[in-house]
């Protein structure tokens, strides 16, 4: 059976799926992702985080939407490994 | 006598703190304005009165134009102080108080608008005689062009957003390859981060120092300089440590950069509190790098050497007074040094937010403008200072004394911070001698090291 494998963020900021406000997601819902893939950016003090998948397998969900505040340790995403 | 009834501070955490401090001093009343984030903040209780303006994201609150307006005319404020950051050097907002007739407490918005552009402001200072760092005058429209340009200056070489500042939108270029390979990206990133996609190039300056001019300019065509802050010792582009004198300057070169600085403010009709950037080489040039159009982040240094109110003297210039003293009355005694404490991992830099704990201050040794008080919360929306430390001693050697003993009195828990670099820097004998350039801290990477 597939594993599940939520994402947390260990810093708390502002969700951005997007690297830029004129590019596309990292990653769409339903997509592959490969361990070491950046799914998301959280802003902290003026600063980006980047957030990597830490599995392979498939990004089935986000929990939060852009701009969202997050705290820290937040589920972010969930990942379904194949 | 008052300049103002009532005050609208656009701004938060340390600054905010500073300005109403001296509008209470002058029986002026405070409207403070907050974000969601910020309802606890300190800033928010010491003001006369309150107003939540949006949620935490900087853009949705501070930055929201329309909304800090709104609310400077729903509480009757004669003016507004910017402070530094947020809508300090934003023309559009300046026009929009100009407009509504409150008074914006600054320059106009045309002299924003104008130094805002570091191609313009170049175009200026040269006709003011103020020599700016060799390079192009003119907006650079493709490759070729530039590669054109570059050969006639000779590499290695900076490619700037003209709207670019504070390090954003600046790109080092060793060769023409690499002048090939960067070019259209940086000039799209200028026009998505600046809505602007001028670029120019300058000559790149190795081992820089950083020396700047505080000014001050009435409405009557009085100018006066306060004296310079040097601020060489930076991470990441941003200021990390600022003194007064800059122990780099003798006599005779400070009184040819402070001439200068003042040549280029009546150049441009400047009027309230501004600072002159400028880039020293290793011989001893210097060059106008950028001005800034605001109350900067380490005017206490200047305040402390002076013995002047910044913003009593911004208040007194935006209520169209002039300026009652000569530059001949205008002494400084002693040196002073700043320190920017900063929520950070003091070797990586890396933001750490959290809950304040244990802060202790020795309040009788030093000057504390801080932006947060035991038990408030640093959250992750905004910028990573926690607060200023300020010492003035008779000589640079008492000043950098009396910073060590305050930076080893104090204590902070909660957020990690870079205190532990400050002390660090305060005893590294590069410091002490005061020969540092901005590649202090990258040449000095063992005051990075956790020991």
């Amino acid at each position: 059976m597939a594993e599940q494998k939520t994402v947390l963020t260990p810093i708390p900021g502002v969700f951005y799926r997007k690297p830029a406000p004129d590019k596309d997601v990292y990653v769409k819902e339903g997509d592959a992702v490969k361990t070491g893939d950046v799914i998301a950016l959280v802003e902290v003090m003026k600063n980006f985080y980047e957030i990597k998948a830490e599995t392979e397998g498939v990004l089935a969900q986000f929990f939060v939407e852009d701009e969202d505040l997050l705290d820290a340790g937040q589920e972010i995403a969930v990942i379904i490994e194949q | 006598m008052s300049y103002f009834r009532k005050v609208l501070i656009a701004n938060r955490g340390e600054i905010a703190r500073r300005i109403i401090r001296t509008c209470k001093k002058l029986g002026i009343d405070t409207v403070a304005v907050y974000s969601e984030a910020d309802a606890e903040a300190p800033h928010v209780s010491e003001a006369t009165e309150a107003v939540c303006i949006g949620p935490a994201q900087a853009k949705k609150s501070y930055l929201y134009v329309e909304k800090v307006i709104q609310v400077a005319k729903e509480t009757n404020a004669d003016a507004i102080h910017p402070g530094y950051g947020f809508l300090s050097e934003n023309a559009e907002f300046v026009r929009r108080c100009e407009e509504e007739n409150i008074v914006f407490i600054g320059p106009s918005a045309e002299t924003i608008r104008l130094m805002g552009s570091k191609l313009e402001a170049r175009v200026q200072m040269k006709k003011a005689g103020v020599k700016v760092v060799p390079g192009t005058d003119r907006s650079l429209d493709s490759v070729e062009e530039a590669v054109l340009v570059a050969n006639e200056l000779g590499y290695p070489l900076m490619l700037k957003a003209s709207a670019g500042g504070g390090g954003i939108g600046m790109q080092l270029v060793l060769d023409q390859d690499e002048l090939i390979k960067v070019f259209d990206a940086t000039k799209q990133k200028a026009n998505s981060f600046f809505n602007d996609g001028t670029v120019f190039l300058e000559k790149w300056i190795s081992k820089p120092r950083h020396i700047e001019v505080q000014i001050v300019a009435d409405t009557y065509g009085n100018v006066l300089h306060l004296f310079e802050r040097e601020c060489s010792v930076q991470r990441r582009n941003q200021k990390v440590i600022e003194e007064s004198p800059s122990p780099f300057l003798d006599d005779a070169l400070r009184k040819e950069l402070l001439e200068a600085a003042i040549r280029g403010v009546k150049q441009i009709n400047y009027t309230n509190v501004g600072t002159m950037e400028f880039i020293f080489d290793e011989n001893k040039n210097f060059y106008f790098l950028e001005m800034n159009t605001r109350l900067q982040v380490e005017h206490p240094v200047t305040e402390e050497i002076t013995g002047l109110d910044l913003v009593e003297w911004q208040l007194k210039i935006a209520a169209k007074e002039p300026l009652a003293v000569s530059q001949e009355e205008i002494n400084k005694t002693g040196h002073a040094i700043e320190c920017r404490l900063y929520a950070e991992d003091p070797y990586t830099f890396f933001p750490s937010p959290g809950v304040i704990s244990g802060l202790e201050l020795p309040k009788d040794e030093a000057r504390f403008d801080f932006g947060y008080t035991n038990g408030s919360t640093v959250t992750p929306f905004y910028d990573a200072m926690i607060g200023k430390i300020i010492v003035h001693g008779i000589s640079r050697d008492h000043a950098i004394d009396k910073m060590q003993k305050v930076l080893e009195e104090m204590n902070i828990h909660g957020v990690k911070s870079n205190l532990p670099l400050l002390k660090k820097i305060m005893r590294n004998d590069q410091f002490i001698n005061g020969s540092y350039t901005t590649e202090f801290l990258n040449e000095n990477k063992g005051l990075l090291v956790e020991r």
